[in-house]
């Protein structure tokens, strides 16, 4: 009898291996900054030992319990804000007929686009000691609370939007067939088949604005006045002071709140999963007019509300000298004239996006494809998996100032990373890096789970079934992916504002300089500067998208 | 002992599998000659899927030895071995148009490659479709597109997984009589997972039966259908009346007031209770009573056109009011004229009551 000879193929191998890189790789990007700030944290920076004194030095520290009680009123109070809002426009958008649904909806939608500093800066020229409407918030008590809270209801508002879409869109019509043959009133339909249904969807949402509130900083920062919130202690004690052992004990405070969000989070989606019965029946929502002129004004207010205070910003960006000289001028974007970084933050912004987007897409795809598809390669499945729903749960701030830590240490032969552009880069596909793979792993789990098998029956190898079938079919949800970190890393501040350094200097973060520095114009020229990049990377990814579309037009049914 | 592996084409032996605590396969053995064709035929999650992605190299196996033309192939991987295979769901490229689809596994120079896929779409009578995409075509098309697939690079093995379960009843008729007569002409060996008895009964040159993880039997159709190894075997494969006697020799049992002639062989004791079958198309209707000892008088409970025959159930008070079930030509019914609790005479024929011993194998 003859012995074949049955080594493995090389290839496989190799498909293991580099799967296990990029476990590794991002093992790299989140373990290690996460056990760094731990370690921070909980180590005594006088003895150098293990334990709870240096938590419980800062935790007793003057004002740390007031800004955390601060922190969660914040939290609260935007979340009851923002809850019905969302839940009433998303039931417009889903549970009406109102014209205009794709504009309201892209409106709404927009605060994606601007880095959380944004509203803050609108509403000091609106409100604020030279606001045109200061007579709304008399004597500067716009400089407080309730700026922040509007600042955070503008800046949490899609996100809850999009997760009671989510919600809302997964009706099943018999339920409402079979409720309004019992002859159940609209008041009791509502509270026995549509509040059942998207309950854990409203859940969902809370805890996310709830969450995204109590780990931002840049509202306080920008509106905040002498409101002081525990996310802001953090930067204050860290950037001010140099004080980061304290910097990484108010770290490991805001890892809870992201911690228990991601919990809860997990458990309403898996049960919002389960209720929709596999048979169910798409809603068809008829014409009501006066329902219908409702939604569509309500939508308008809430949309209008929005779009004025992104207005607000840009204006601010090209009037002279507000309010005294109101022409129109492009002074405010000689940035290079104030400090904070000049054209070239911007600059270096833009690059780094296109780096983040370029490389992150490359490590979740990959990772992706071959943890779901190449058998020799599933063996990590369970670790990518894990470390890739970690990033949901740590807030970009903790997660910054684990990179400074981590990087930053003499003995971590990955020192010379740290100040560059790589560094940056790392931290933001590690930031977004959550949603980017679960939009891979559901695209790629939508294929065929045979085609690999099909291939290597055919003696294909799956490297090249890959480029050829894989990749061409998983294009819009690559595109997707892309345009996701485009937009992540151009906008945000927290996941950078530790590791920037003078060279490497970041628009967002230029926004926060300018607006620290008295240049408030100049902040809103910036910040505008970025919504508008951000809207023209989506436009572009759009029109990538539709092209391709058409050309798989003929493939697709 | 050489020529005999000759004629192999696949040597399985002693195959087991386990998920877990789940036990999957077990102690399977099988060969199969070059050129036949082979049903894997079993209720649903008996272990035919998983037998056959054994073979193919999708599954790992961890007991027993896997052999394709005398090589050992175990541990081989899919690339390793030498077979065609089409899924359940046909797995087509849906950015490939059928062309593309067809020689993705071919290799060599362009004009060789287009006159392979040229032939093929011949071979199963698509010519003109082939720059389609399979979102455009039928499903019965797309199932011979990834039948073409699969033998594009002449494999000498081609495994199907229930590859016309997703065909509604028409195209699957024409489609298994298509497959076989291609098989045939190519003479390629063939194993094909069903659970459909009609479609391996019309099919397999050899059916091997499944259940929980074993084979329960292998034979060729008649062998399976008129002398089933076991009582699983005899209720899976056709239809089956089930009576419960008490022997009265070794070939003979008392059914209630009757003594009635058994097959022989059926290792009977005297005295002992039995369990009996016999299949409902060896029951004879009478036009007229026949005193003998084989015969007695049913009353016909409830008569269901089924196509071309009608199948009938019938009370038999003499024989312990038994039920049993028969199934009758129109032609026949014609002749009898009967309507619903009439009485009719039936008769089992000497010979065709048989057993799987005394109650051994329930
Ligand atoms: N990867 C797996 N992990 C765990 N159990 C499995 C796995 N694959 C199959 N099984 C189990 O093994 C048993 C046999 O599965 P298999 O798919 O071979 O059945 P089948 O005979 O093809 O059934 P069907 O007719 O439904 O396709 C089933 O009980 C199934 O649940
Ligand atoms: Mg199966």
């Amino acid at each position: 009898m003859m012995q074949a000879a049955q080594q493995r193929p090389r290839s496989e191998i190799f498909a293991w291996g580099l799967a296990g890189l990029c476990v590794l790789v991002l093992a790299m990007m989140l373990i290690g900054p996460l056990v760094a700030i731990l370690s921070q944290a909980f180590i005594d920076p006088a003895s150098g030992q293990w334990g709870w004194q240096s938590m419980a030095a800062s935790l007793a520290a003057p004002g740390m319990l007031q800004s955390t009680l601060n922190s969660v009123q914040l939290a609260l109070v935007t979340t009851l804000i923002v809850l019905p809002l969302a839940y009433l426009y998303a039931a417009a958008l889903c549970r009406t007929a109102m014209p205009g649904k794709g504009l309201m909806r892209m409106l709404a939608l927009l605060p994606l686009l601007a880095p959380s500093l944004l509203p803050g800066i609108a509403l000091v020229y609106l409100f604020g000691n030279q606001g045109i409407l200061k007579s709304w918030f008399p004597d500067g008590s716009i400089y407080g609370f309730w700026g922040i809270v509007i600042a955070q209801v503008f800046y949490t508002f899609p996100h809850a939007l999009m997760i009671l879409l989510t919600a809302l869109r997964v009706a099943d019509a018999r339920l409402y067939e079979a409720a309004t043959v019992l002859g159940a009133g609209k008041i009791r339909q509502w509270l026995t088949v549509t509040l059942p249904s998207v309950r854990y969807g409203l859940l969902s949402a809370a805890v996310v604005v709830f969450t995204l509130v109590v780990i931002d900083f840049g509202a306080a920062k920008v509106i905040g006045g002498q409101f002081n919130v525990l996310a802001l202690e953090a930067y204050k004690q860290v950037i001010g002071q140099q004080n980061f052992s304290r910097g990484a004990v108010i770290g490991v405070l805001l890892l809870i709140p992201a911690l228990l969000s991601f919990v809860l989070d997990h458990l309403a989606q898996r049960k919002q999963q389960a209720m929709l019965g596999a048979r169910a029946q798409p809603l068809v929502v008829q014409r009501q007019p006066l329902r219908d002129g409702l939604a569509l004004l309500f939508c308008t207010l809430v949309s209008g509300a929005l779009l004025s205070i992104l207005a607000m910003a840009v204006a601010a960006a090209f009037i002279k000298l507000w309010p005294y000289q109101m022409q129109f001028s492009l002074n405010h974007f000689n940035f290079d004239d104030v400090d904070g970084g000049g054209w070239g933050a911007f600059y270096n912004s833009l690059l780094m996006s296109l780096g983040t987007a370029v490389f992150g897409t490359l490590l979740v795809f990959v990772g992706a494809w071959l943890t779901e598809k190449v058998a020799a390669a599933q063996p990590w499945r369970q670790a990518l998996h894990l470390l890739a729903m970690l990033p949901m749960a740590v807030p970009g701030l903790v997660l910054g100032l684990g990179y400074v830590f981590f990087f930053n240490h003499p003995s971590n032969p990955l020192h010379g990373v740290y100040g560059t552009q790589a560094i940056l880069v790392l931290c933001s596909i590690a930031h977004f890096y959550t949603t980017a793979h679960l939009t891979a792993v559901t695209a790629l789990k939508q294929l065929d789970r045979e085609f690999e098998a099909v291939a290597a029956s055919l003696k294909v190898p799956f490297w090249l079934t890959a480029w050829r079938v894989t990749l061409p079919v998983c294009l819009p949800a690559v595109l997707d992916i892309a345009r996701y970190f485009f937009v992540g890393t151009m906008t945000t501040v927290s996941a950078v504002v530790f590791i920037y350094t003078p060279d490497t200097m970041l628009a967002s973060v230029s926004v926060l300089n300018m607006d620290d520095a008295g240049d408030t114009a100049a902040a809103a020229a910036m910040a505008s500067l970025i919504v508008a990049s951000s809207a023209l990377a989506c436009a572009i990814f759009a029109v990538l998208s539709w092209l391709l579309q058409r050309k798989s037009q003929r493939w697709r049914d | 002992m050489q020529t005999e592996l000759d004629h192999r084409e696949l040597d399985i032996r002693q195959l087991g599998k386990s998920f877990g605590a789940f036990t999957a396969l077990k102690n399977i053995d099988l060969s199969v000659n070059k050129g036949e064709f082979v049903c894997l035929l079993g209720p649903s999650g008996c272990g035919k899927t998983t037998l056959l992605r054994m073979i193919a190299g999708l599954e790992r196996c961890e007991q027993g030895q896997i052999l394709q033309a005398g090589r050992d192939i175990t541990r081989a991987s899919p690339a390793q071995r030498d077979y065609g295979i089409v899924f359940q769901s046909y797995a087509l490229f849906p950015n490939l148009n059928i062309r593309d689809n067809i020689a993705y596994g071919l290799k060599g120079r362009q004009e060789d490659r287009q006159r392979r896929v040229d032939e093929l779409l011949e071979l199963i009578g698509l010519p003109g479709l082939d720059r389609k995409y399979p979102a455009q075509i039928s499903g019965g098309q797309q199932q011979r597109v990834a039948l073409a697939r699969a033998l594009a690079t002449s494999p000498s093995l081609l495994l199907l997984d229930e590859p016309l379960s997703a065909l509604d009843a028409q195209v699957r008729e024409h489609l298994r009589f298509e497959i076989k007569s291609l098989q045939q002409r190519l003479n390629v060996t063939t194993i094909m997972v069903t659970h459909d008895q009609e479609e391996a009964l019309t099919m397999a040159d050899r059916i091997v039966v499944m259940n929980h993880g074993v084979i329960e039997q292998i034979g060729t159709p008649e062998q399976i259908y008129h002398q089933p190894a076991s009582r699983f075997v005899a209720n899976f494969v056709g239809h089956c009346n089930w009576l419960s006697a008490t022997a009265s020799g070794t070939r003979s049992v008392t059914l209630g007031q009757a003594d009635l002639l058994t097959a022989p062989e059926q290792n009977l004791r005297a005295g002992e209770p039995c369990e009996l079958y016999i299949r409902p198309e060896d029951i004879e209707l009478l036009p007229s009573w026949d005193p003998e000892s084989h015969t007695a008088l049913g009353k016909l409970l409830h008569r269901e056109l089924i196509g071309s025959i009608y199948r009938l159930r019938v009370a038999v008070a003499q024989w312990g009011g038994v039920e049993l079930q028969i199934v009758a030509t129109h032609r026949e019914m014609a002749n009898l004229r009967i309507d619903d609790g009439q009485l009719i005479p039936v008769r089992i024929p000497p010979g065709r009551l048989r057993s799987f011993g005394s109650g051994a194998r329930v």
